[in-house]
């Protein structure tokens, strides 16, 4: 068998089955051209500014505007996620209802809908003369065009994480567990606080940190009911877009570094919550 | 304290167990409700509100815009840049699944992490480093120009975004799975005298052609859906770098609300699609695990 | 077709499976590889099949004399049943079995129908005749174990290696497919290599015995050397029960507290530490000492129920023993449980620093 890389004795178990170079080969090669080396651009891009041009970008009134508008809605929204995708979760793996087998597919809906399509359609929806926007009108509630529009957008693509990181926790979750917490004399509401809620806590945070993560980046879904005005619904990415579209490489590079690192750092959370929770569930079972 | 004073009766101790029964029967059905007012809020709302957007003036008006020349070439762009796309990203996640989950070496979950990049790079980004490696100031730009090659703007930059943003789907699946059946099937067919293709073809791939059509599924959703990263690298030239997630921005900031609900339905049909044929494998591979459970429980 | 292994050592990462080994098998023995889990005997059976490399040059596997140290699995000719077998989930029995005769290049490749006698004729070997169009998942354990066995053979295999091949059955299934085994190599007469950490299996199956501990070699030899002649403490520990006395041997004598044991024509070298060790079949009682060395026990309890009669005793120290009487002895004693006895080894060896003496 072809080995395109040679890996020393010490560094891999033989193992019987062959192709092992030229499979690792092959992906480092594929994984290096499509996504390592178009990332390390930012990198080189970024360097070619000096360190006050970078700062001057990054902490200029208009993005910090975009980052407390991204962050503070992607935190909103993933909040929101959490609680009912806990909710959702709790219903559809504990309670037998009709329908139930078509909500359990249909959360996966922003996962297969593309983000332009639910962008026109949620804005459609909560204009002030949508199905949805003429009943809050009257409320004094605007949600299109508003951060309020932003939240709803990030709410439905996040929807799907929470709900399908606590889901199969729930489903391995022992009953035995909770009916030794009511043989101790716990009531319905104190097994749920004290057993069920604590066995759940990594898999909601997971599922959190995830929505949180994808919030942060997206555009497709909000460009359309945020209304982009500057320093009030513009978002990080669409600002991003902009100093591009004025060929403003070098500035619209320095913002994409800040969101990259906040991913990285995002990832790493990502990585270790994971851990957690498959020692978790490890431990239970 | 009253209840302390009567459960010494049956009587009332009953009435008392079916109260609380009722409470709990109750607060069930609250549960349910609100999950499901949530759910239709967020998603049965818009995904009925595009199609009723759509066809708002009728049949007639849904189909005519459909047939407009540049729907029809934003449809052929998204069919050609998925069929380049998928087909690459799915050899890669077979052939990468296979070095991670089938060997043991170092670094392999490291290895691991950075196929998953992709998916915590926002899609902006995802377009902005090839406008930075391919674009008129980027990189290769200069180089490009010179040999009259043309990849930001055009196909080619397309393609290559959806590549990034879709890299990890198959191999994401791959990985556990391949892990999970381990490597004693694929000993035992080398032991028999097979060769590495044949124990792949034969042994590993129908292990895994399940896991596998899930992935592929999944990517082709997102490669045809793909909105971010596109608009990026696709300078938005009507019916030529227009794939069908931007032509529906380009009929809706017209105004042009029927003709971009009716693109969008087309994608919202895709996504019904991919979300059937998910819960469809879902569906087969639960029953043929409970199927092999009890058959051996009886085995046994 | 014989085997003989030389210097194997193996290594994964800072665990040592193998150190040094070396054997011999001669053709068409049926040989057990017997250990507790660590004790490397996997480890060596995939050496053999060519699953495993080992870590040192001047390593050797020779099949008939022929080295094959460095040969593919595939080109060994080997026939290994895996520990949880291995089987294909998504082939019929008949595919399983066919696969070995399928897969080779077309110029080897024997035809559609020879296959198809070739597999039917060893399903018949196996027992299976009736079961080629089932799945894997649609069989028992003991008529996986079958298949996988059929699957090997396939191949005609000049070594057949089979992996704790009884490891995942229950008790009742494992004894018929023990018996079976023995009398499927008496009909093929191939030369096997089964690993098993179950001592009983051992013993009622092989030819001979290879006793593995830390990855080294205790003892080669036939169930009855193994078990009556054990070469170390390790081996006689390991092959059943034993009563342990902790003494010392000084002027040819052992001496364990008022256990005093002459060497029974072994020379034996003064030591302060060295160790009794009796079975307990080999555990007489005496009602008084009658003049044999003994030790003053009374009895805990009484265990009937069973072909021999277990009993638990324990000395002054509170230190436990356990003997086995026949029921006729158990009457002739009039035993029951408070009784103090005398226990006399009938039989018994002394070990001083892991050599036997």
């Amino acid at each position: 068998m072809l080995n395109i890389i040679q890996i020393p004795r010490r560094l891999r178990k033989y193992s019987v089955l062959p192709g092992f170079g030229l499979s690792l080969g092959y992906a480092l090669l594929y994984l290096g051209l499509i996504v390592l080396l178009p990332l390390s651009a930012i990198v080189t891009r970024t360097a070619q500014l000096s360190w006050e041009q970078f700062w001057a970008t990054v902490t200029d009134d208009r993005v910090v505007a975009s980052y407390r508008l991204t962050f503070g809605a992607s935190l909103a929204a993933a909040l929101l996620n959490a609680v009912f995708g806990l909710l959702v979760a709790w219903v559809i793996v504990r309670y037998r209802f009709p329908g139930r087998k078509l909500v359990d597919a249909m959360v996966d809906l922003p996962f297969a809908l593309p983000t332009a399509v639910a962008g026109i359609a949620l804005t459609t929806l909560y204009a002030r003369n949508g199905w949805i926007g003429q009943w809050l009108e009257p409320l004094g509630i605007k949600v299109a065009y508003t951060p309020l529009g932003i939240i709803v957008a990030l709410t439905f693509i996040g929807l799907p994480f929470v709900v399908r990181t606590v889901q199969p926790v729930l489903e391995d979750m022992s009953r035995e567990v909770e009916e030794a917490a009511a043989s101790l004399g716990a009531r319905p509401w104190q097994t749920f606080r004290r057993v069920i809620l604590p066995e759940l806590l990594p898999a909601v945070l997971t599922g959190f940190t995830l929505a949180f993560a994808r919030a942060l980046g997206e555009y497709g879904s909000v460009v359309f009911i945020s209304g982009n005005m500057p320093m009030r619904t513009e978002i990080t990415p669409l600002l991003i877009i902009t100093k591009l579209e004025q060929y403003q490489y070098s500035e619209a590079t320095a913002i994409a570094v800040v969101m990259l690192a906040a991913s990285f750092v995002l990832l790493l959370v990502i990585n270790l919550l994971q851990r957690w929770l498959s020692v978790r569930s490890g431990q239970s079972a | 304290m009253t209840i302390s004073t009567t459960i010494d009766r049956p009587a009332a101790r009953f009435r008392q167990i079916r109260v609380e029964r009722l409470v709990r029967r109750l607060l069930q059905i609250a549960l349910v409700v609100l999950a499901l007012l949530f759910l239709t809020a967020f998603l049965i709302v818009p995904l009925v509100a595009v199609f009723y957007e759509a066809l708002r003036d009728g049949v007639g008006a849904y189909l005519e815009s459909l047939q407009e020349p540049d729907a029809w070439a934003a449809i052929k762009l998204t069919l050609l840049v998925a069929s380049i796309a998928v087909p690459l990203n799915l050899m890669f996640g077979v052939v990468a699944s296979w070095a991670i989950a089938k060997f043991e070496f170092v670094g392999k979950s490291v290895l691991t992490t950075l196929i998953d990049l992709p998916f915590a790079v926002s899609p902006v980004i995802s377009g902005l480093i090839y406008v930075l490696l391919f674009g008129l100031h980027g990189w290769f730009g200069p180089w490009l120009i010179e040999h009259n090659i043309q990849i930001i703007f055009a196909v080619p930059g397309i393609v290559l975004a959806t590549m990034f943003v879709t890299f990890p789907f198959v191999a994401r699946e791959l990985i556990p799975l391949m892990a999970a059946q381990g490597t004693e099937e694929e000993q035992a067919a080398i032991s028999l005298g097979a060769s590495g293709w044949k124990t792949f073809w034969l042994v590993t791939l129908p292990n895994i052609k399940w896991g596998l059509l899930y992935g592929v599924i999944l990517c082709n959703a997102r490669a045809m859906g793909e909105f971010g990263a596109v608009s990026v690298v696709s300078g938005h030239i009507r019916g030529q770098t227009n794939t069908m997630p931007l032509h529906v921005e380009v009929l809706y900031n017209e105004y042009n609300f029927v003709a971009a609900f009716a693109v969008g339905s087309l994608l919202a049909l895709l996504a019904l699609v991919t979300l059937a044929a998910k819960s469809f494998i879902e569906w087969n591979q639960r029953r043929s695990r409970t199927s092999h459970e009890t058959i051996t429980g009886e085995g046994q | 077709m014989s085997i003989e292994v030389r210097n194997i050592s193996k290594t994964f990462g800072n665990y040592t499976a193998l150190k040094s080994v070396s054997l011999r098998i001669d053709g068409g023995e049926l040989i057990a590889l017997l250990g507790p889990s660590g004790s490397g005997k996997t480890t060596l059976l995939r050496i053999i099949a060519g699953l495993e490399r080992p870590d040192d040059s001047d390593a050797a596997v020779l099949f008939d004399d022929e080295d094959v140290t460095w040969r593919e699995v595939g080109e060994r000719q080997v026939g290994f049943v895996f520990q949880h077998y291995a089987l294909f989930r998504h082939m019929t029995v008949f595919e399983n079995v066919a696969f070995g005769l399928r897969v080779r290049p077309r110029s080897r490749r024997p035809s559609k129908a020879q296959i198809r006698e070739k597999v039917r004729e060893l399903l018949r070997l196996v027992q299976l005749e009736s079961l080629e169009h089932r799945y894997p998942t649609q069989l028992s354990g003991g008529q996986r174990q079958r298949v996988a066995l059929a699957r090997a053979l396939a191949v005609e295999p000049r070594i057949l290696l089979l992996d704790e091949p009884f490891g995942a059955l229950d008790a009742k299934v494992r004894q018929e497919l023990r018996r079976w085994l023995r009398r499927l190599h008496e009909e093929i007469h191939v030369t096997t290599v089964f690993v098993t950490h179950d001592q009983e299996e051992a013993l009622e199956v092989a030819d001979r015995i290879v006793v593995m501990n830390e990855g080294k070699i205790e003892q080669i030899g036939t169930p009855d050397q193994v078990f009556h002649q054990p070469a170390n403490e390790f081996v006689m520990k390991f092959l059943g029960q034993v009563n342990l006395f902790h003494g010392r041997v000084e002027g040819g004598r052992g001496i364990f507290g008022s256990l005093v044991l002459d060497s029974g024509g072994q020379e034996l070298a003064d030591a302060r530490a060295a160790r009794l060790l009796v079975r307990p079949h080999e555990l007489d009682l005496l009602p008084s000492p009658n003049g044999r060395p003994s030790v003053k026990v009374k009895v805990t309890r009484i265990q009937a129920a069973g072909p021999v009669v277990r009993v638990e005793l324990a000395d002054e120290r509170g230190q436990q023993l356990q003997a086995e009487l026949t029921h006729a002895q158990r009457r002739e004693l009039n035993l029951t449980v408070g009784d103090i006895v005398h226990v006399s080894p009938r039989d018994a060896r002394i070990f001083v620093d892991d050599y036997s003496i």
